[in-house]
């Protein structure tokens, strides 16, 4: 009944983020409207010193801490630091549309700060327990983002749906998990792996496990559990939106891993099924209802609908590799997210959202440098060849054929191709459209230098996918 | 008849009667005041289980603070008393459904076999110097500490989230000022106000 001090060490960077998250809170009450730009710039710092203690107290070994709680092993530091990444961005881009609405206020940055904690926790959790309670620590901070423009009727309403529903599927999982729990006696999950592998498969586990797969599909939004996903992303302001499909959804993928392969990874073939069932759907309905919306918001709502398929593809075919192939679908995925909700941001002004696909109208006449990121961005989320997109659907599609799952593969392509249209129109909008709004753009210093460097990761990354490729296969061994 | 057992009949027959009395009474302040009772007597029970962390956090949360809060709301709106009973008759089909429910739910698990006496004897008393508040600090503070400090960040995540969305700062809002509260002096409050004494009539 000891703690072993030595256990800190690689909890650091927890640590560090709650204790500067609690500093931020109090520091901010001092500073007066014009002095919040410190808040801004602690967090950032904060953001980007937890990377480096990630990075720092990483030794490529797995670890169990806190009596088998905590996990520190190469998933979870490479997770953490691409998680760190995507925040960042989201950070960076809000500084001006929070501040041209009246909401630069410190208490979104503590709160965002608590919800990468919650997604830290979430991506190093060894036990149901801290799963839920990771997932649960990120959920709430992101409802009071959701509502953080709390003057808006779309806000409060996005907010509401976004509480409501996600307390339902928190439900689910909790349910499920109390029946593992009651089925094999254990909250670790390397025991409960092992104990059900010597199990026999039988009703109560599948039962256990739907519930688990329904919580988690809630919170990747995986059709038919994907309600909720237009219109929080339609309602929220912005760079939430941009927190909510960057960040929160790597950590919903490592949820999946956590939940789905490492502690009922014996029960791989029942769960196979119901994830080809969400995975198929997903891609049909994100991909095909896409198509008849004029809302860009919403519009990229459904697309991530259709590459949560695509994730859930990688998954189910239940190999390292496609493990690996979903993990670099996931954070190639966040940076598109992050690049193409950073344009939104970047044509807002104060009152005026930019959220309408004819926002878009002939903004390469208005700016050609941007018009030329939201290109790649919207050519990499389609699949096309030199951006990363079309890489990461590729290592997905080789995943599902290696293990004789070609009809899903050729699904998949077809659904695709569908969902190719409503990226492209986006790029014949802004290229052959005539612009109604012909005032030239010049974004601030930070959106400029943020927004080129994610597009430009977004194609440099589709020329060289061998490292980030290759570190995906290294932490899934 | 042991002690134990009169002590623990004795608790019983209060908590029956308090818990019957908050349904009837027609007074919602007698009614909440018959739950502190309730509560009192359960935590009593609780103590005879050797359950004393439950039954002390009983008392302080649910006596202490969440009825507390509950008599002031019944005592700052006016409640009429009369109109509540009039869904009685209405209401007794779906209330005697619920508690036929409960009542098989209950029948079912004391009947299967899982629970039987055989399979979950009664548990050997511990002995005086074992105390579970103890214990219990002890496990929270080592095996599980990670979850517990998560689970303090959560409620402070509410805090901070319930005060960030609520909160308006209106030029009319009154709020007090603690250092000048401190510096007051009895000049400010009170004066000394020397008066002639009136003539007597």
């Amino acid at each position: 009944m000891t703690l072993d001090p030595g256990q800190f060490v690689l909890l650091m960077p927890e640590i560090f983020v709650l204790t500067m998250a609690c500093v931020i809170l109090v520091v901010d009450l001092f500073l007066s409207k014009k002095e919040r730009v410190i808040s801004y710039w602690l967090t950032q710092i904060t953001v980007v010193i937890a990377a480096v203690l990630t990075i720092a107290v990483s030794n490529g070994e797995t670890e169990l801490l806190f009596f088998g709680t905590f996990i520190a092993d190469p998933m979870a530091a490479a997770l953490k630091v691409f998680i760190y990444i995507v925040v960042g961005l989201a950070f960076l881009y809000s500084r001006h549309y929070l501040a041209l609405r009246g909401l630069f206020k410190g208490e979104f940055y503590v709160l965002g700060l608590f919800a990468m904690l919650g997604t830290m926790v979430l991506v190093s959790a060894h036990s149901l327990l801290t799963v839920y309670l990771g997932l649960e620590l990120l959920s709430l901070s992101l409802y009071a983002l959701v509502a953080f423009n709390r003057d808006t009727y779309s806000c409060s309403e996005a907010a509401m749906k976004y509480f409501v529903l996600g307390a339902l599927s928190s439900g689910m999982l909790l349910y499920g998990m109390s029946i593992l729990y009651g089925l094999t006696g254990t909250l670790d999950i390397d025991l409960m792996g092992q104990i059900l592998a010597q199990q026999e498969t039988h009703v109560g586990l599948v039962f256990a496990v739907s519930f688990i797969v329904v919580g988690v599909s809630f919170k990747l939004g995986a059709v038919p559990f994907h309600m909720w996903l237009p219109d929080v992303y339609q309602g929220a302001p912005t760079p939430v939106t941009l927190y909510i499909s960057s960040a929160s959804k790597i950590a919903a993928f490592a949820m999946v891993m956590r939940l789905l392969v490492e502690s009922v990874g014996s029960l791989q073939p029942q769960w196979e099924g119901m994830l080809i069932v969400l995975a198929v759907l997903s891609l049909a309905i994100g991909n095909v209802v896409a198509i008849a919306q004029t809302n860009l918001k919403r519009m990229l709502a459904y697309s991530t609908i259709s590459h949560i398929g695509f994730l859930l593809l990688g998954v189910l075919s239940g190999t390292q590799a496609g493990y690996a192939a979903a993990m670099f679908y996931v954070i190639t995925y966040a940076l598109m997210a992050a690049g193409a909700f950073g344009m939104i941001i970047l044509l807002s002004r104060a009152g005026f959202e930019a959220d309408e696909i004819s926002d878009f109208k002939g903004l390469n006449q208005r700016n050609s440098w941007f018009a030329l990121m939201m290109l790649i961005l919207m050519f990499s989320m389609a699949g096309v060849p030199p951006t990363v997109g079309f890489y990461a659907k590729l290592s997905v599609l080789q995943a599902v054929i290696n293990v004789d799952m070609v009809w899903l593969a050729a699904v998949a392509v077809f659904f695709a191709v569908i969902g190719a249209f409503y990226y492209i129109r986006l790029v014949k909008v802004m290229y052959f459209d005539d612009a109604e709004d012909k005032e030239p753009l010049e974004p601030h210093f930070d959106l400029r230098f943020g927004l080129t460097a994610n597009g430009l990761a977004v194609l440099l990354l589709g020329l060289f996918p061998g490292s980030l490729m290759a570190l995906c296969h290294q932490v899934m061994s | 008849m042991p002690f134990e057992k009169i002590v623990f009949y004795l608790f019983a027959a209060i908590l029956v009667y308090a818990a019957t009395r908050v349904i009837t009474v027609r007074n919602p302040v007698h009614a909440a005041l018959h739950l502190v009772l309730a509560f009192f007597t359960s935590a009593g029970l609780w103590i005879l289980l050797e359950a004393e962390f439950l039954a002390i956090t009983l008392v302080l949360v649910y006596v202490g603070a969440v009825m507390v809060l509950f008599l002031f709301v019944v005592m700052m709106l006016d409640i009429n008393t009369a109109p509540i009973r009039e869904g009685f008759i209405k209401y007794l089909p779906v209330g005697l459904t619920v508690a036929g429910l409960m009542i098989l739910e209950m029948y079912l698990v004391v009947q299967s076999k899982y629970f039987d006496a055989e399979r979950m004897p009664a548990p050997v008393p511990k002995g005086a110097d074992y105390s579970n508040t103890r214990e219990l600090g002890g496990v929270l503070y080592t095996d599980y500490v990670y979850p517990f400090e998560i689970a303090a960040v959560i409620l402070l995540v509410a805090i901070i989230a319930a005060i960030a969305l609520t909160m308006r700062k209106r030029p009319e809002t009154r709020f007090q000022n603690p250092a000048e509260q401190v510096k007051v002096q009895r000049n400010s409050r009170v004066r000394l106000v020397k008066m002639e004494a009136e003539p007597k009539d």
